[in-house]
């Protein structure tokens, strides 16, 4: 149980990854404690170099930590064997890079069938859920166009439609919004924002502040540790109006 | 409400009080959502004193009440086509929150870096409120636009924070 009240998907313990050794030693990630909650949305935010790009790649077993525990729905999860993680990677936990990494030979659609066809779902069905992913995320009538007839941000909706392809308990996402101009950003946001009314359980490390601030909870990440956090799911700040300059 | 918006809500044509209401509410969209409706009345009868527009009562059939219509006159047409034209910008005031920092630093009263924390979870606080209403603008609205730009200045705002954080580190831990 964490802060919030609702179970822990996702929780790391003394968490740290360290490169390099003597006097090039790097503390990527330097002793960090976390949980998420299930449907949370959580920000981590920070400087480039930061550490927080290996902290998601560690919470989402692409990388292994040096020391400390990493628990995914109450599985230890960091002394598993390649294989199970591997499997554990693709079955519940969904990714959305910054560069998309969208196949380019395949459609919209055969990318995003792509992770349910991995994890052995039958094809028709694989299929039929990338169909209702793709309408999700508001681009059914692009299902078949390959990625390069795709803009930016329509690129990062079917990555993130792919991302969601096996029901993942959580989904990181790794500076989403980092190559997308203001209004792709707005509806990677919109997105974003459906996730977590469906309950879907989001975590995203940026520098974008506008995505960090739609988030229940954001922490700010300096040299591998957390500095701060602040709680966004909180009364308002004031009225917009002063926000522009209108009086009162 | 400033009087030069007002006048230039009337430049497109002769209008009621209330259709101008129409007009802000439509580029301002949440953004005005705590402006005084009265605001916009008690600005046309400044207006109308200073002879920057004139009003005439209309009446609007016999079940409705009689409602004025205000238009421009020609010094209040010079001074919409003078103020379209004039460069001003809102002057942003960071000196006296650098010069909070600098002070407590100074006198040891208060730790800038909690002072920048601080500040930086209220700006933080602002960009979810702008962006969430953001988010509920439809695509290409006027109110969307105005949004936008809230969110980006606060985003600077932010990226100004991080430095004054990153410096003032810097100090203590070399002090």
């Amino acid at each position: 149980m964490n802060e919030t009240g609702a179970a822990t998907v996702l929780g790391a313990l003394a968490l740290r990854k360290e490169y390099g050794r003597d006097a090039g030693l790097v503390r990527a990630v330097d002793g960090i404690d976390l949980d998420v909650a299930a449907g949370e949305t959580l920000a981590v935010m920070g400087p480039s170099g930061c550490g927080k790009s290996t902290l998601l790649h560690l919470l989402g077993g692409l990388d292994r930590p040096t020391s400390g525990e990493l628990w995914l729905a109450g599985q230890r999860i960091d002394k598993l064997g390649e294989r199970a993680l591997a499997r554990l990677r693709r079955e519940a936990v969904g990714f959305v890079f910054q560069a998309f990494h969208l196949m380019d030979e395949l459609t919209a659609a055969e990318n995003v069938e792509l992770p349910a066809l991995l994890a052995g779902v039958p094809p028709r069905k694989a299929r039929r859920r990338a169909t209702g992913l793709l309408e999700q995320v508001g681009l059914a009538d692009r299902a078949g166009f390959l990625p390069s007839a795709l803009s930016g941000g329509q690129r990062q909706r079917v990555a993130v439609a792919r991302a969601l392809a096996n029901e993942p308990l959580v989904v990181l996402a790794d500076e989403p919004t980092g190559n997308l101009d203001s209004e792709a950003t707005l509806d990677v946001l919109r997105l974003f924002d459906s996730l977590h009314t469906a309950g879907q359980t989001l975590v995203i490390v940026t520098h974008d502040a506008r995505i960090a601030a739609t988030a229940d909870r954001l922490i700010s990440m300096r040299d591998g540790a957390f500095i701060d956090q602040t709680l966004l799911t909180g009364g308002s700040a004031g009225n917009l109006g002063s926000l522009a300059g209108l009086e009162g | 409400m400033q009087q030069e918006v007002v006048l230039a809500l009337l430049a497109k044509e002769p209008s009621h009080g209330y259709e101008l209401r129409t007009r802000l509410r439509q580029a301002l969209g949440p953004v005005g959502d705590a402006m005084n409706a009265g605001q916009i009345y008690v600005t046309l009868t400044r207006l109308e004193k200073a002879g920057l527009v004139t009003s005439e009562s209309s009446a609007g059939g016999a079940d409705r009440p009689d409602r004025k219509v205000y238009a421009l006159t020609p010094a209040g047409q010079q001074r919409v086509a003078g103020w379209l034209t004039e460069v001003s910008w809102p002057k942003p005031d960071l000196a006296e929150f650098h010069l909070k920092l600098v002070a407590a630093a100074a006198a040891g009263l208060a730790d800038p870096i909690t002072i920048v924390d601080t500040q930086r979870r209220e700006l933080l606080r602002r960009l979810r409120d702008a962006q969430r209403a953001a988010m509920a603008e439809p695509e290409r609205s006027a109110a969307g636009l105005l949004l936008e730009g809230i969110v980006l200045r606060l985003q600077a705002d932010l990226r100004w924070l991080e430095a004054c954080e990153r410096t003032w580190t810097t100090r203590r831990d070399e002090s």
